[in-house]
């Protein structure tokens, strides 16, 4: 049964040490040893790897070398016939086909060497599968261990503490009314500001004489002045 | 990385994307840490740490809260806004209706904190969203 599943079991169980009920009374240390000889098996494996590896390298490298000899005492004979020497050419040709028995043997050798390598490489990804797979479960376990760890923790500190956890309505409305009021002082700190540049700039506009002028004695005499001469 | 490490780092940052983070430590079997995101004290978000994930949850409300004929819809409403909602997915520990957020160990502070503050934002949003399901 795959881990979420014996989760989803326990959880409907009410289980609260959900870690045992999953994986045994031992809880998640069945799943750590998994990894732990997952991972020991691997590291054999790669060693194992390495060192095949190095075999083939050094078998393919002789095999090359008996090939490159043929290919040269070919060459020999062919010298040989030139100079119609027979009886030399027969013995070149011995040796060669001397060569060819050695080449068949080492080109099997190279072929095992080869085929011990893919396996093993196979067996090194299916075991870092398998390690990935396990660390996975193990974390859905440890989670959710930890989640009900934090929400016992969190419950108990509310307890003792003495102070309840809202309902969700009181929250909300303790929010909209927290924002309402945030958003209210920042409009009238941002009207006072508009009102204090204004009444700034009306008095600029004054002492320049712009602008709506109040009416002083002055004017009001200029005025009179000015219809009486009209 | 563990609880107390970050309750020194978030509380470093004076400010991060206009908010100010208030830390507490709540002890336990697995180390949880309070983190209140600017004012919005009712809807603190809990921080706990694991091997591979630094999880983040806020409580929405409780099964009682539920109005119990309207259960399927909501449901139904959470799953539909699960995708739309960044960061963060409804989630119910045991008899808790939760936002949370998961994040891998290897994320920066920064990381972190736009986590907490999203997960908030969601949080606000999520309970005016769900008003209408709960008494």
């Amino acid at each position: 049964m795959s881990v979420l599943k014996k989760i989803m079991t326990a959880i409907r169980g009410g289980a609260r040490e959900v870690g045992e009920l999953v994986v045994d009374a031992n809880g998640t240390r069945i799943f750590e040893q998994e990894i732990n000889d997952a991972q020991t098996h691997l590291r054999k494996a790669k060693q194992d790897l390495t060192e095949v590896m190095a075999k083939q390298m050094q078998a393919s490298r002789k095999a090359e070398a008996t090939k490159a000899s043929i290919s040269e005492h070919e060459g020999y004979v062919a010298q040989a016939l030139d100079k119609d020497d027979e009886t030399l050419a027969l013995e070149i040709a011995e040796k060669i086909a001397q060569l060819d028995v050695e080449l068949t043997d080492e080109t099997e050798v190279v072929n095992s060497f080869t085929t011990h390598v893919a396996r093993l490489k196979e067996l090194v990804k299916k075991t870092e599968r398998q390690i990935k797979e396990y660390e996975r479960q193990l974390s859905m376990v440890k989670t959710t261990e930890s989640v009900q760890k934090a929400s016992a923790a969190i419950t108990d500190n509310f307890s003792s503490s003495n102070s309840r956890i809202l309902s969700a309505k009181d929250s909300l409305e303790r929010i909209k009314k927290r924002q309402q009021d945030n958003f209210d002082k920042m409009s009238a700190a941002e009207a006072l500001m508009e009102e204090d540049s204004d009444k700034g700039l009306e008095d600029r506009m004054k002492a320049a004489g712009i602008g709506e002028q109040k009416t002083s004695a002055n004017s009001v005499l200029d005025r009179i002045k000015a219809n009486k001469s009209a | 990385m563990n609880t107390q490490d970050l309750a020194i780092r978030i509380s470093d940052l004076s400010s991060f994307e206009g908010y100010q983070f208030d830390c507490q430590p709540i002890p336990g079997d697995v180390d949880v840490l309070q983190v209140t995101v600017g004012d919005y004290q009712e809807i603190p978000v809990f921080l706990s740490v694991t091997d591979t994930q630094v999880l983040c949850i806020t409580y929405l409300f409780t099964e009682e809260e539920v109005i119990a004929t309207r259960r399927a819809e909501l449901m139904e409403e959470m799953l539909e806004l699960n995708i739309p909602m960044p960061l963060s997915a409804f989630s119910k520990v045991g008899d808790r209706y939760v936002v949370f957020g998961a994040l891998s160990t290897n994320s920066s502070i920064e990381d972190i904190c736009h986590e907490l503050i999203t997960l908030t934002e969601n949080a606000i949003e999520a309970l005016e969203a769900l008003e209408e399901f709960l008494s």
